[in-house]
C-alpha cells in the first residue's frame, strides 16, 4: 500500500467524523467522567464523619455576601496597622543609627581635609539616600510581607478573588483580576506578570493596565509616612496609629474602586466585551510553613525589593546632591527647577519639588520621600533631618503643607504613571508600544485631573 | 523543611537534587497535575530549587524545569501549569498538552489530590489517552487522613493500569516510592495498561481505521490513536501539524524534538 499523503488522512478523517453522532464531543466528555466516578468510587471511601464542616464553616463567614468584604477590609486593615505600628520604632532607630555613621564619616573626610563637594557627594548625597530608603523601607517591609505571604499560604488570597468576583464581572472584567490585583501589592510588575492566569486576551488587557492602580510595596512607605504625620494628629495619640492604618486602608479602598471604574470603562470603550466565565477552586486551608514564608517573604520578596531600591537610590541621591548643591544664579538647579514646575504643582494642590520628586523616583518609587526631603533641605535653613519629628517640622512649619497637601500626594501616589520596571514589563507581555503607552499615560492623566479636582473643592 | 520524617530520610540518601542544572540528562518526566495539588511543593522536593509555592490555582503560569538524580539516573523534571483538562483550547492545557504529546516524556507524574479523587480523575483519564508511560501521585494523603477519607491506592493502580504512589509533598512521605515508580515506568522495565475510554462502536471504526493511516503517514509516532481522536474531534491544531508535516518530522528525529520543544518551553518559562 502506497503511503497515505497528509491531505488524504486529514480527507478521511473528516468523511469519517461524518459517521459520528453529532454530539461525539459530549458523550467523549460524558464517558470519560462516568469512568471517573467508577474509579473513584472503588477507591476512595469517607468513613466516620467528614471533617469539611470546619473549612465549609469558615468559608461561609468570609465569602458570604454581607460578612465577607467588611472581614476584607477587617484584615488589610489589621495587616496595615500591625505594620504601621511595628516599624515606627526600629525604623527610628534605623535612622538614627545610618545618620550616626553619616555625621562621623563625614566628619572623617573633614578630617582628611577632603573638598567639600566630594564629603557631600558621598556623604550626604549617595549615601543618605541609601540610608533613607533603607530605613524607611526595611521595617514596613520585613512586617507586610510575611504577613502577606500567610494570608496567601493560608489559602485565603481565592476567597478575595471569590469575594470581588461579581464587581469584576459587573466591570467587564476577569474576576481573578482580583488576584492580580492582591499581587500588585507587592509590586505592580509582578502584578503584571501574574496576569497570565487570565486567558482572554482582552480581559488580561484591562488586568495589566489597571494594576497600577493598587500601591505597590514602594508606595506604602510614601504613604504610610504622609498618613502618620498628617492623619495621625488629628485624633487623640492612643489611636493614631490606627487612623494612621485607616488612611491608608481607605487609600488602598479608592485604589480598587480606581481598579472597578476604569476596568469598566476601558470594557465600554476600547476593550469592548463581556466577561467570560471561569472556575476558580477554594483550596482547603493550609497550616501555613513557617520556614516556606519566612524564606518566601523575606528572601524572595523584603530582599528582592530593597535591593532594587538601594540599586536606585544611590544614583538617585548623587543626582539630587548635585541638583540641589549647584548654584545657577544663587539658587540651585532642583528649585530652578521646582520653580518651573510650581504653578503645575500648585494647580493640584501640590507644589514643584514633589512633582520633580515623581521625576528623579520614575525608576523606582521607593526614592520619592528622600528626594522630597533633600530638595526641601538643600534649598531651605533646615539642613538636618533625622526624625519623623524633624520630617514634621520641614514639611508643615518650613514648606506650608497642608491637609489638602497630604490628601493629593497620596492620591497622586496612588494614581499617578507605574514606576519604569512596570512599564517595561508592560511592553514584555504585551509587546505593543501602543498599550505600553496607555498603560503609562492613562493613570498619570487620571492622576493630574483627580488631584487638580480635589484641590478646586477644597 | 522542620517537618521531615524518616520517610525523607531515605529519600535524601539516595536523591540527590540537581537545581537547575538539567545538562546531560538521562530522562525526561512531566508533572501534571490539577491546579492546587502540590505539584510545585513535589517540584522544590525533587529538584531542590525553590519555586515560588502557594496556596492558590493558576500559580504556575508558565513551567518551570529542574534536574534531580536517583538510583544514579539523571532526570529532568517539567512542571507543566496546573489544568483540568487537556480538551478545551485555554493556553495552560495547551502549553501541559503539547509537552506531553511533542515533548515526548518518558515518564509523566500525574499528581493527584487525595481528598477530591474524582474531580481529578478526569485529567488522569486524559492523560492516559496520550501516553502510557504514567505514574499517579496521590498528594496530600495527610489532608484525606484528616477528613476521614479512606484512599484505596492499589485499587487505584489497579484500575488504571498504571502505579499510583500514596505521598505527602510536603514532608517527604512516600517520595521513595514515587520515584522507583517513576523509574521503573521510565526505564521501560514497568509495564503499563493503561484504562481508556470506551466509545460507541462507530467512533470505534473510525479510529481503528485512521490509526494505521497516521502510523504510515509518519512511522514511529507514539500516539497515534490519541491524534486519531483528535482529527475525529476536528481539532484545527493537530489539522494542522500533520498536513505541514511537523509531526512526521517530530516522528521521524525524536530525540532533536523533544530538545527543541523543551528549548521553546525553557524560553517561555523564563518567568
Amino acid at each position: 500500500m502506497a503511503s497515505p499523503t497528509a491531505a488524504d488522512v486529514l480527507h478521511r478523517a473528516a468523511e469519517l467524523r461524518g459517521t459520528l453522532t453529532a454530539q461525539f464531543r459530549d458523550e467523549t466528555v460524558k464517558s470519560i467522567y462516568a469512568e471517573a466516578e467508577r474509579v473513584a468510587r472503588r477507591a476512595s471511601h469517607q468513613t466516620g464523619s467528614a471533617r469539611y464542616d470546619f473549612d465549609q464553616r469558615i468559608d461561609r463567614l468570609v465569602t458570604s455576601p454581607i460578612f465577607g468584604l467588611p472581614i476584607m477590609a477587617l484584615m488589610l486593615a489589621t495587616v496595615f496597622w500591625l505594620t504601621v505600628a511595628g516599624a515606627n520604632v526600629p525604623s527610628a532607630m534605623l535612622a538614627n543609627f545610618f545618620f550616626w555613621i553619616e555625621g562621623h564619616g563625614a566628619a572623617l573626610f573633614d578630617s582628611f581635609g577632603a573638598p567639600w563637594w566630594v564629603t557631600g557627594f558621598l556623604w550626604h548625597g549617595v549615601y543618605r539616600g541609601l540610608a533613607w530608603v533603607i530605613s524607611v523601607m526595611l521595617p514596613p517591609m520585613a512586617i507586610f510581607f510575611p504577613l502577606f505571604t500567610i494570608l496567601e499560604d493560608l489559602g485565603y488570597l481565592p476567597r478575595v478573588a471569590f469575594n470581588l468576583d461579581f464587581l469584576f464581572r459587573r466591570a467587564g472584567a476577569h474576576g481573578k483580576q482580583a488576584l492580580t490585583m492582591a499581587m500588585g501589592f507587592g509590586c505592580n510588575a509582578a502584578g503584571v506578570i501574574a496576569t497570565r492566569v487570565i486567558d482572554s486576551p482582552r480581559e488580561r488587557l484591562v488586568a495589566i493596565l489597571t494594576n497600577n492602580f493598587v500601591p505597590c510595596n514602594g508606595r506604602f512607605p510614601t504613604l504610610i509616612m504622609i498618613a502618620t504625620i498628617f492623619v495621625g494628629p488629628l485624633v487623640p495619640a492612643a489611636v493614631a496609629s490606627l487612623a494612621a492604618a485607616g488612611a491608608v486602608v481607605g487609600v488602598v479602598i479608592i485604589g480598587v474602586i480606581f481598579t472597578l471604574a476604569v476596568s469598566w470603562g476601558l470594557s465600554r470603550t476600547v476593550l469592548k466585551g463581556e466577561a467570560s466565565a471561569f472556575t476558580l477552586e477554594l483550596p482547603p486551608y493550609r497550616r501555613p510553613g513557617v520556614m516556606r514564608i519566612l524564606y518566601t517573604s523575606l528572601i524572595d520578596r523584603t530582599l528582592f525589593v530593597l535591593w532594587r531600591a538601594i540599586l536606585t537610590a544611590a544614583p538617585a541621591g548623587a543626582v539630587i546632591w548635585i541638583l540641589a548643591n549647584i548654584n545657577i544664579a544663587d539658587i540651585s538647579i532642583a528649585r530652578h527647577i521646582a520653580n518651573g514646575l510650581n504653578p503645575l504643582g500648585h494647580a493640584i494642590g501640590l507644589d514643584g519639588v514633589v512633582l520633580l520628586a515623581y521625576i528623579i523616583a520614575i525608576p523606582a518609587n521607593e526614592i520619592v520621600v528622600p528626594t522630597l526631603l533633600m530638595v526641601y533641605m538643600g534649598t531651605g535653613m533646615m539642613t538636618d533631618v533625622t526624625s519623623i519629628e524633624d520630617v514634621t517640622n520641614l514639611l508643615i512649619n518650613q514648606e506650608g503643607w497642608t491637609l489638602l497637601t497630604a490628601v493629593n500626594l497620596m492620591l497622586f501616589s496612588l494614581l499617578h504613571n507605574p514606576c519604569a520596571t512596570t512599564i517595561i514589563t508592560i511592553y514584555k507581555e504585551t509587546l505593543s508600544i501602543k498599550w505600553t503607552t496607555i498603560g503609562t499615560l492613562l493613570p498619570l492623566g487620571l492622576a493630574f485631573l483627580v488631584t487638580f479636582i480635589v484641590a478646586s473643592l477644597w | 523543611m522542620s517537618a521531615d520524617n524518616c520517610g525523607s530520610c531515605v529519600v535524601n540518601a539516595e536523591l540527590a537534587r540537581m537545581g537547575v542544572n538539567v545538562d546531560k540528562v538521562d530522562r525526561v518526566v512531566a508533572l501534571a497535575g490539577n491546579p492546587n495539588t502540590g505539584k510545585s511543593t513535589l517540584f522544590n522536593a525533587l529538584t531542590g530549587l525553590k519555586q515560588h509555592t502557594g496556596n492558590w490555582p493558576g500559580k504556575t503560569v508558565t513551567r518551570a524545569e529542574g534536574g534531580f538524580e536517583f538510583a544514579s539516573v539523571r532526570y529532568k523534571l517539567v512542571d507543566l501549569p496546573g489544568t483540568y483538562s487537556l480538551l478545551s483550547a485555554s493556553h495552560d492545557e495547551e502549553i501541559a498538552r503539547d509537552f506531553l504529546l511533542f515533548g515526548q516524556p518518558d515518564a509523566t507524574i500525574v499528581v493527584i489530590d487525595a481528598t477530591a479523587i474524582e474531580r481529578n480523575l478526569n485529567l488522569v483519564l486524559q492523560v492516559l489517552e496520550i501516553t502510557s508511560r504514567v505514574v499517579i501521585a496521590v498528594n496530600l494523603m495527610d489532608e484525606a487522613k484528616r477528613k476521614n477519607i479512606d484512599v484505596d491506592v492499589r485499587s487505584l493502580s489497579r484500575d488504571l493500569g498504571v502505579p499510583a504512589v500514596g505521598i505527602v509533598a510536603r514532608t517527604g512521605e512516600g517520595i521513595h516510592a514515587l520515584l522507583e515508580a517513576v523509574g521503573g515506568v521510565a526505564s521501560g522495565e514497568t509495564h503499563t495498561t493503561p484504562l481508556r475510554v470506551k466509545g460507541t462502536p462507530e467512533f470505534h471504526r473510525a479510529i481503528s481505521e485512521l490509526v494505521p493511516l497516521i502510523e504510515s503517514l509518519a512511522p514511529g509516532v507514539p500516539n497515534a490513536r490519541w491524534i486519531a481522536i483528535r482529527l475525529l474531534d476536528g481539532d484545527a491544531e493537530v489539522e494542522q501539524a500533520l498536513s505541514s508535516g511537523r509531526l512526521v518530522e517530530l516522528a521521524a528525529a525524536q530525540q532533536q524534538a523533544a530538545q527543541r520543544f523543551s528549548g521553546k518551553i525553557a524560553l517561555q518559562g523564563a518567568q
